[in-house]
């Protein structure tokens, strides 16, 4: 991809390959992805199970899984975080970048309490003294809405519930005030309304840090409320990216506008719904062109060459050989 | 659809608590015993031929009501009538007879099918204990109900592990649906799916019932899904239903301060509609200890001191539409 980085921007991903092997051979969770974020920006990965989008949210810290083989380059402030040595990484993740997880049980540590993992995280990323950081502490659970900060500094997870405990995990990521909060499907084992809470805090404390976010989702309604842009990826590969708006009124591959076809409208009559046919390929067994060819119904004999990512319109991509053709479909529907 | 006032399934007050293990020290000293109140008096009809959906957060017993209708577990109190038999009297050949009548389709189909056993023998299974057919015409019965439901014929000998997620919930339909079920009651079974395996499986249901004359129950978290098969909707906090309607009535003009904040939480797909106000405040309170009065009151922008005290009585605003409280959001 031929972009010219912008002043703004915070974090690159290029060309990343993620490889893990298989009974059957290697196999590429992640097949070429690149994408920008910007500063202060909220950037959305939407995919199904299976796309690669937490893979590649991993990957940017460098935590793919043992055994994964990871090229292309990462760049944060001037340096390819993919050449660092180990310890240099230490200095970034958690720090720089922090990250936060789908189920924060299995993510906070069962046995230390929540004060202590909060000051373990502070002891390591900054140079406050034991009285600061225990300040710095009952300040951060204030600013992730905790009631009773300075009590419930001293209770343990399991104290917590699933929404207070998202809180925690946010509140020790962001000990070290990073630039940058990678998020992995942070409100989908939550109710909505907890999930609605949790995702206005990260909105709110984003424009309060000037932070930059990625958030991992499967939930395009979630997308349409947090991000401003998006990145769709399926089957490894990121087929389609741009400004939330743009994407959602005028999709510009067939995946995008299957996807959003698939969801339940309230205003629309109670038409068919009209399902993406089949289901996605394995990750062992890729057809060679492009991804989406035997699910679309755009498909044509073209479409057994890999499409390129093109530059539909200022910031909106995507990797389809009839892109034209399906935003005339959306414009339709 | 059928004549309402002669409704095919009837439930009425029913309650279910599931008492918390108790320490002898806590029982020396004579406490009570702590309990989950997961269904506190939940009353609602179902029309032959109509889908009703019930919806709520985790917690609230959607789940426990489902169960409690195909007798998985008893309940303390209330009647459950189908088709004017008293469900909880049934014995025997008519309890059996009652659960071909009305089946139950679970959330997670890997871990309700039996990972050993072909496709072909879990559904020649449920034909044969109910004897449906013929043994001869077992095969037979069983190509055309993978036909129904999507799936290739070679389906029949293959195990459960060789399917995909969205497939595995088409075999947990054809397992209902082969001992020709007149209600189906689906707890939650699109909410594992990816959003496109979804769509197919919503479709699927919504053809079947409209083919086979299906009454059906269809219980979920998602407003989305829920407003699009449903024709009337039932919303459920902490064990009760706290309103009831058409499904347009209740999406367009919700009466109970809690679905206002249900729908508004729902993230909507049109990025216009941004919003950085919390659509509710503060937690669900947990089942063992239920807020008195209105149990919504201490969530609810509105509450005022009666709602701390008394619990609000149904009320209804139109035809078929009911609410549970004090202070019912009006509309022009």
């Amino acid at each position: 991809m031929n972009t010219i980085t912008s002043p703004d921007t915070l974090l690159e991903v290029r060309d990343l390959r993620v490889r893990f092997a298989t009974a059957n051979g290697s196999a590429a969770a992640v097949d070429g992805a690149s994408f920008d974020i910007r500063r202060r920006e909220v950037l959305g990965i939407v995919g199904e199970s299976g796309s690669g989008k937490s893979v590649t949210l991993r990957s940017i810290l460098r935590l793919s899984a043992i055994g994964g083989e990871v090229s292309g380059s990462v760049i944060w402030a001037g340096r390819d975080l993919m050449s660092l040595s180990e310890r240099e990484m230490r200095t970034i993740r958690g720090r720089e970048i922090s990250m936060i997880f789908q189920e924060p049980m299995t993510a906070l540590n069962p046995v230390l309490t929540v004060g202590e993992q909060i000051r373990d995280n502070l002891e390591e990323h900054t140079t406050l003294n034991a009285e600061q950081r225990r300040q710095r502490a009952v300040e951060l659970l204030e600013l992730v809405g905790i009631a009773d900060p300075d009590k419930r500094i001293h209770d343990y997870p399991h104290e917590f519930s699933g929404g207070m405990r998202q809180r925690v995990m946010i509140a020790i990521a962001l000990a070290s005030s990073p630039k940058l909060l990678l998020a992995d499907e942070p409100t989908t084992a939550l109710d909505v309304t907890i999930q609605d809470q949790v995702l206005k805090l990260i909105l709110r404390l984003r424009d309060e840090l000037d932070m930059g976010v990625i958030l991992v989702t499967h939930d395009l309604g979630v997308v349409a409320q947090t991000c401003d842009r998006v990145v769709v990826m399926y089957a490894g590969r990121v087929v389609e990216s741009g400004p939330v708006v743009d994407v959602f009124a005028r999709p510009q591959h067939a995946y995008t506008l299957g996807l959003l076809n698939s969801v339940p409208l309230a205003h629309k009559s109670k038409k068919t719904l009209q399902p993406i046919p089949g289901t996605p390929p394995d990750i062992g067994d890729r057809p060679p062109g492009c991804p989406f060819a035997p699910r679309c119904s755009f498909a044509t004999d073209e479409c057994d060459s890999q499409p390129p990512m093109k530059q539909v319109s200022e910031d909106h991509r995507a990797a389809c050989w009839h892109h034209e053709k399906v935003a005339e479909g959306s414009r339709a529907a | 659809m059928d004549d309402p006032d002669n409704p095919l399934l009837q439930v009425s007050g029913i309650h279910k608590s599931f008492p918390m293990p108790m320490s002898i020290l806590a029982r020396v000293r004579g406490r009570e015993r702590a309990a989950v109140k997961a269904l506190r008096g939940v009353t609602f009809s179902v029309r032959r031929g109509e889908t009703l959906g019930i919806v709520g957060e985790s917690g609230c017993g959607k789940s426990t009501l489902a169960r409690a209708l195909v007798r998985l577990l008893t309940i303390d109190d209330g009647r459950i009538i189908f088709d004017g038999d008293d469900v909880l009297s049934l014995k025997g050949a008519d309890l059996r007879q009652y659960n071909r009548r009305v089946q139950l389709v679970f959330q997670d189909p890997f871990s309700s099918l039996n990972p050993r056993m072909t496709v072909g023998q879990t559904l020649r299974e449920a034909l044969a204990v109910h004897n449906i057919c013929a043994p001869s015409s077992i095969p037979q019965r069983i190509a055309d109900l993978l036909v129904l439901v999507g799936l290739p014929r070679d389906a029949a000998d293959r195990f459960p592990f060789e399917f995909s997620g969205g497939q595995r919930q088409r075999i947990g339909i054809a397992r209902a649906l082969s001992v020709e079920p007149e209600c189906l009651i689906a707890d939650e079974i699109v909410s594992a799916l990816d959003v496109s395996i979804q769509a197919q499986i919503i479709n699927l249901l919504m053809d079947l019932q409209a083919r086979l004359k299906l009454t059906l129950i269809f219980v979920s978290h998602d407003l989305r899904v829920v407003r699009y098969v449903s024709h009337r909707v039932a919303v459920m906090y902490l064990g009760k239903i706290v309103e009831i309607g058409e499904t347009e009535n209740l999406f367009r003009q919700p009466i109970h301060p809690y679905t206002s904040a249900l729908l508004a939480a729902a993230p909507d797909l049109d990025p216009a509609k941004k919003s950085t106000v919390d659509a509710v405040q503060g937690e669900l309170p947990s089942a063992l200890n239920v807020p008195m009065g209105c149990s919504f009151h201490p969530r609810c922008p509105k509450a005022v001191d009666l709602c701390r005290t008394h619990a609000p009585a149904e009320i209804q605003t139109a035809e078929g539409h009911n609410a549970a409280c004090h202070l019912p959001n009006t509309y022009p």
